[in-house]
C-alpha cells in the first residue's frame, strides 16, 4: 500500500504524456549493473495489521512506571490543548517557511516563542530552535570561537555529562583545546574555573541547575570571564528560571538548554527542543533560522525568516551552523505550553517542584543509612548517597513501579553508591512518600 | 493579527495546576533568585485555542494544499504514523531507562523498532549498519563527515579537503567544513547536468577525504558514472559520502551501497513521509559500509543471541555521541510504520509514481518555461524562469502567483547553478487532477507573464499579508516582542 492516488489507466495516460509506455523506461538511466542486487523485504500490510504490531511493541515498554529519573529530561505535566492544537495538518505538514505569505502562522509563531524564550531567560535574541539542548551547546562553542577568534574552551565540570561528551565529539576535528574545571562539593569552583583561563580562551560553558541538580549565581563567575575577553555560555532548565536567576541577569553571551520541559513527552529521547538566546551584538553570529516582524507592501504587520546571510543555504561552507531542518514542531508546543500556563502557572510548576523536592529530601534524610548530600540549593533534583550499590538498587525498585533516579556511577567513576533523584509537579505526596518507603524496606533486606 | 502578547490580561489564567500536597516548601536563596517574573502571557484555555487555531489557518500544510517544494519531498504524512507515535508505551518512556541495570529489559520494545528499522534501511539502501541517533539530514551529514574523519585519522592519512558539485546542497559544504575539512566545488556539465568526471579526475588528490554526491542531484538527473566516480575516489583513499535526499526518486531501482558509497544519510522526513512540522523535527539516519562501522556513534542496539536486545558502547573508535540519547525516536518510529504499510512493492511504487508525475508535469510545461538541462528527469526537475524575467517576471513573481491559485510554490533560486531556478517535486501521492490544476495554472501564469505582468507582481493577494519587506526585517532586527 504505496498512498499514491492514480490509478492504473490515469498512469497509462501519463506515461503516454511523456511518450513512454512502461514505468520502467523512466529508470532507463540507471544502467543494468547499477540495479540492487537485492531488496528482499516483507509485503506491505494494511493499517491495522501494522498498528496491532507496533501496539505490542509498545506494551513491552515499561512505560508506566513512576519516574523520579531526571538527568535532564523530566516527567511534567503536558496540558490536553498542547496536544489537540500541536496535531493540527497546517502545522505538522508544513515545511520551513520559505514563502512568508502562505506561512504567516508558522512564521508569527516562531516570532512568539522566541519571545518567550527572551523572556524566560532575560536575553535578548532568541533564535528558532536547534535539535536538542546538547546540541545547542556544542553550537554555543562554535559560535564563540567564531565570535572571540580564539581557540580554547573551558568547561565546568557540572554540566551534563552527556553534553559534554558531545562536546568531545563536536570539536574533535577543529585544532581547539578543551579543558575540565572540576567541581568542589558539588558546585562550579571559581578556583578550578579561573585557573583554567587563559588569553586563548573564547568561553566558559556552565550549566544552572548543575547535572547534581544544585542552584549556582553564576554572576561572579560571568564579571571573571569578561574582564579577560572571555564569553560566558550557560546551559539552562527552563522550568527553573521562573524562579532561579537568568542568563540575562547574570550577563551571560550566550544561554542554552533544553525544551522537554516546556510540553514534549519523554518520547524515548526525542525529538526534543534546543534552545538558544544571544545578545543583540551576538545575533549575527548565532546559528539557526530566526524570524522577524517587519510589513508587507500595505503596511500590515507580517513575519518572515530573517538574517539568513548567516545560513548554509547562503553563505555554504562560511555559515555560522550547518543546521536547516531544525525542531520546529517541538519549539511550536514550548509556544503553546508557555502560553497556557502563563506567567503565574509557570511559577506555580517552579514551586511544586521545589516544594515536592523539599519533602522528598526530607523523606530520604530519615531513612537510616542514607544521607542526602549537602551540596547547596536543590530545584527539582538532587543526590543521596545510598550505603549500597545504586545501580543494584533500581531494578528491584522498577519491580515496585517506581524508577527511582539515575545512578551517578555511569558517570562517574566511584559514585557507584549515589543516586540522582528528580521530582517534578506531578508527583504526588503519597508517590514520594511510597518511593521513600520501598527505598527503605530494599535497603534493609 | 496581533501576537499573543498583545492578547494578555493581567490576572487570567489558563491551565489549572494541583494544590500543594507537601508540608515543605524549599527554598532559593535571595541571591540565587531572579529579579522579575518572567513575563508570559496571561490567557485562558481559550484564548490560547483560539490564538492557535487561528495561525494555523494562515499556514499552507500538504494536508491543504498541493506542496511541488523541490528537494523536499512534501508527500502525504499518513495518520496511522502520528497514530502509533502517540502509543502510550512509547510517549511516556524515559530514555534513561534503558542505561540502568538490567534497565534495557524495560525497553525492549522500543530497542525492537530501532534494530528493525536499522535493518529496513540497510536493505532499502545496501549499506552495512545503520546509526539513527541523527536528528536532520545535515546532522547526518555532520555525523557521517566526522566519522570519515576518525576513518582517516585511525589509518593516518593526512587528508584536507572535501570535494562537492556546484549544484549540491548548502548543507553539503556547511557539515564538511564543520567537520574541519577545506571544502572545493565541482562543475556540474552543462549539457548532461551531471557531475564533470574529467573536471573531478583533475581535482581529485591526495590531500581528498571525500567526495559528497546526491544522486539523483539537485537537477533531478540521475548520474550514471557514480560507479566510476567512487572508483577514481577509493584510488586515492578518497571515501564517497552520499546525501540522500533525493532516495524518493530510486527505491527498489537503486541501492547507494552497491554503486561504491562509503557513507550516507537518508532524510525520513522526505523520502519516510515523517511530517516537517513547519521546520522540523525530522531524522537522519546514517548508513555506512562495513569499514566504517567502528566509527558510528554510541550507543548502538544489538541483537543477542537469545533474541533480546541491548544497548551496546564497546566501540573503542567511535567518533562518541552525536546526540544525548538515540536521536529523534518518535519520528523515526512514524517512518518504520510508513516502510511496513508500504512493503517491498509498495515502495517500488513509490518511487516510479514519483518519478512518472515529476515527468508528466516536466511534459506539461517545458513549452512554456525554460528547461535548461531537458532530458527525462527522476522525481523532481529544474525549471528557469529565463524566458520570463525577460519581460521582468522573475522566479520569485511566478511563485507568488502560485499562492493565489492556491499552491505552495516549489523551490526557488535553487540550486545555484540555474538561473531563475523553479524547482519542482510532485511526489507520487498527488493525483493527475492536482497535477493538471497545477500545470493549468503555471502555463496561466506564463501567459499573463506577458500580457498583465503587473497583476503576476502584485501577487500575492488572496493571503492575508501581501510581499513582506524583508530589507527591513534585516535592517530593523525585531525579533522579540517588546510591547
Ligand atoms: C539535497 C539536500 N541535502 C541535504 C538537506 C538537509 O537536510 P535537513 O534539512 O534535514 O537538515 C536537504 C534538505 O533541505 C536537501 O534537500
Amino acid at each position: 500500500m504505496s498512498y499514491v492516488a492514480n490509478t492504473e489507466a490515469q498512469r497509462k495516460e501519463m506515461l503516454a504524456a511523456c511518450g513512454l509506455s512502461s514505468m520502467e523506461e523512466l529508470f532507463a538511466a540507471i544502467p543494468e549493473e547499477l540495479r540492487p542486487k537485492s531488496f528482499d523485504l516483507l509485503a506491505g500490510k494494511s493499517e491495522l495489521e501494522v498498528r496491532s504490531y507496533l501496539s505490542g511493541l509498545a506494551r513491552r515498554n515499561y512505560s508506566h512506571l513512576v519516574y523520579f529519573l531526571g538527568g535532564g529530561i523530566y516527567d511534567h505535566y503536558i496540558p490536553a490543548a498542547v496536544d489537540a492544537l500541536a496535531c493540527r495538518g497546517e502545522f505538522t505538514t508544513s515545511y520551513t517557511p520559505y514563502q512568508p505569505e502562505c506561512s504567516q502562522g508558522t512564521l508569527q509563531a516562531i516570532y512568539e516563542y522566541q519571545t518567550q524564550i527572551c523572556r524566560l531567560t532575560g536575553m535578548e535574541a532568541s533564535n528558532a530552535s536547534l535539535y536538542d539542548g546538547g546540541s545547542a551547546l556544542c553550537e554555543a562553542c562554535h559560535m564563540a570561537l567564531a565570535a572571540t577568534g580564539r581557540s580554547r574552551i573551558v568547561m565546568d565540570s557540572g554540566i551534563n555529562p552527556v553534553y559534554r561528551q558531545m562536546i568531545r565529539t563536536y570539536t574533535a576535528n577543529l585544532s581547539i583545546e578543551l579543558a575540565e574545571a572540576p567541581l568542589v562539593l558539588g558546585q562550579s569552583s571559581r578556583d578550578n574555573l579561573f585557573s583554567l583561563l587563559n588569553g586563548e580562551t573564547a568561553a566558559v560553558i556552565l550549566q544552572n541547575p548543575n547535572f547534581f541538580g544544585v542552584v549556582d549565581d553564576h554572576s561572579d563567575i560571568v564579571a571573571h570571564c569578561h574582564e579577560m575577553g572571555v564569553l560566558a555560555v550557560q546551559s539552562v532548565y527552563p522550568i527553573a528560571l521562573a524562579l532561579v536567576k537568568t542568563p540575562g541577569e547574570i550577563g551571560a553571551d550566550i544561554a542554552t538548554g533544553e525544551g522537554q520541559s516546556l510540553g514534549l513527552p519523554l518520547g524515548f529521547g526525542g525529538p526534543y527542543l534546543g534552545f538558544m538566546a544571544t545578545t543583540r551584538g551576538l545575533v549575527r553570529k548565532m546559528p539557526g533560522r530566526v524570524a522577524g516582524r517587519t510589513v508587507d507592501r500595505n503596511g500590515r504587520e507580517s513575519f518572515v525568516l530573517t538574517l539568513q546571510a548567516r545560513e548554509q543555504h547562503i553563505r555554504r561552507e562560511k555559515a555560522t551552523s550547518n543546521i536547516c531542518t531544525n525542531q520546529a514542531l517541538c519549539a511550536l508546543r514550548a509556544h503553546m505550553y508557555l502560553s497556557l500556563v502563563g506567567r503565574e502557572g509557570i511559577k506555580e510548576i517552579a514551586n511544586l517542584c521545589l516544594a515536592k523536592t523539599a519533602y522528598a529530601m526530607e523523606r530520604f534524610r530519615a531513612i537510616p543509612g542514607v544521607e542526602v548530600a549537602d551540596c547547596g540549593p536543590a530545584f527539582n533534583e538532587f543526590v543521596v548517597r545510598l550505603s549500597v550499590d545504586a545501580a543494584g538498587l533500581i531494578g528491584r525498585l522498577i519491580d515496585h513501579g517506581i524508577a527511582p533516579g539515575l545512578p551517578l556511577g555511569r558517570f562517574y567513576p566511584g559514585m557507584n553508591e549515589y543516586l540522582l533523584v528528580a521530582v517534578t509537579e506531578k508527583r504526588t505526596k503519597f508517590e514520594i512518600g511510597r518511593l521513600a518507603e520501598t527505598v527503605e524496606a530494599v535497603l534493609c533486606q | 493579527m496581533p501576537v499573543i502578547f498583545e492578547k494578555s490580561v493581567p490576572g487570567r489564567r489558563g491551565v489549572r495546576l494541583p494544590e500543594c500536597d507537601v508540608p515543605c516548601k524549599g527554598d532559593i536563596p535571595e541571591a540565587c533568585r531572579r529579579g522579575r517574573d518572567a513575563e508570559l502571557c496571561e490567557l485562558s484555555e481559550l484564548d490560547v485555542v483560539r490564538h492557535f487555531t487561528e495561525l494555523s489557518r494562515r499556514n499552507f500544510g500538504i494536508d491543504t494544499a498541493f506542496y511541488p517544494l523541490g528537494s523536499c519531498t512534501m508527500k502525504y504524512n499518513p495518520k496511522v504514523n502520528e497514530a502509533v507515535a502517540g502509543l502510550d508505551g512509547f510517549v511516556n518512556l524515559h530514555p534513561f531507562l534503558p542505561q540502568l541495570d538490567r534497565g534495557g529489559m524495560f525497553t525492549q520494545g522500543a530497542f525492537q523498532v530501532m534494530y528493525e528499522l536499522e535493518r529496513l534501511l540497510c536493505e532499502i539502501s545496501g549499506m552495512t549498519a545503520f546509526t539513527l541517533h541523527p536528528m536532520a539530514g545535515a546532522h547526518g551529514e555532520l555525523t557521517g563527515m566526522m566519522c570519515i574523519a576518525a576513518y582517516h585519522r585511525d589509518r593516518g592519512n593526512r587528508k584536507t579537503e572535501v570535494l562537492i558539485p556546484d549544484e549540491a546542497h548548502g548543507t553539503n559544504p556547511s557539515s564538511a567544513a564543520i567537520a574541519g575539512y577545506r571544502t572545493r566545488p565541482m562543475p556540474t556539465d552543462r549539457r548532461s547536468g551531471m557531475l564533470d568526471v574529467g573536471e573531478l579526475e583533475k581535482l581529485v588528490s591526495e590531500e581528498t577525504a571525500a567526495i559528497m554526491l546526491t544522486n539523483p542531484n539537485t537537477l533531478g538527473i540521475f548520474n550514471t558514472h557514480i560507479h566510476r566516480i567512487a572508483e577514481i575516489a577509493h584510488r586515492h583513499d578518497a571515501l564517497i559520502y552520499y546525501d540522500g535526499a533525493n532516495l524518493n526518486a530510486v527505491l527498489g531501482k537503486f541501492r547507494p551501497g552497491d554503486a561504491g558509497v562509503d557513507v550516507m544519510h537518508i532524510n525520513l522526513h522526505k523520502t519516510f513521509s515523517t511530517p516537517h512540522g513547519g521546520g522540523g523535527p525530522g531524522a537522519g539516519p546514517v548508513g555506512v559500509r562495513e569499514t566504517l562501522e567502528p566509527y558510528l556513534p554510541i550507543s548502538r542496539v544489538v541483537k543477542r543471541r537469545d533474541g533480546t536486545y541491548v544497548l551496546n558502547y564497546q566501540y573503542p573508535k567511535s567518533i562518541g555521541y552525536m546526540a544525548p540519547f538515540y536521536g529523534n525516536f518518535l519520528v523515526y518510529l512514524r517512518a518504520l510504520a510508513y516502510i511496513l504499510v508500504n512493503g517491498k512493492q509498495g515502495l517500488v511504487e513509490v518511487s516510479e509514481n514519483a518519478v512518472l508525475n515529476a515527468n508528466y508535469v516536466m511534459h506539461g510545461l517545458k513549452d512554456v518555461y525554460a528547461l535548461p538541462y531537458d532530458r527525462p528527469c527522476m522525481h523532481e526537475f529544474v525549471l528557469s524562469a529565463s524566458r520570463q524575467a525577460e519581460n521582468g517576471i522573475r522566479a520569485m513573481d511566478i511563485a507568488k502567483a502560485l499562492i493565489d491559485c492556491g499552491f505552495h510554490p516549489p523551490t526557488v533560486y535553487f540550486p545555484l547553478i540555474v538561473k531563475e531556478a523553479l524547482m519542482i517535486e510532485p511526489t507520487e501521492t498527488e493525483s493527475k487532477e492536482t497535477l493538471d490544476a497545477f500545470i493549468r495554472a503555471m502555463r496561466e501564469i506564463a501567459e499573463k507573464a506577458e500580457t498583465a505582468p503587473d497583476e503576476i507582481r502584485a501577487a500575492p493577494q488572496k493571503t492575508s499579508v501581501s510581499r513582506p519587506d524583508e530589507a527591513k526585517a534585516a535592517r530593523e532586527m525585531d525579533l522579540c516582542y517588546r510591547g
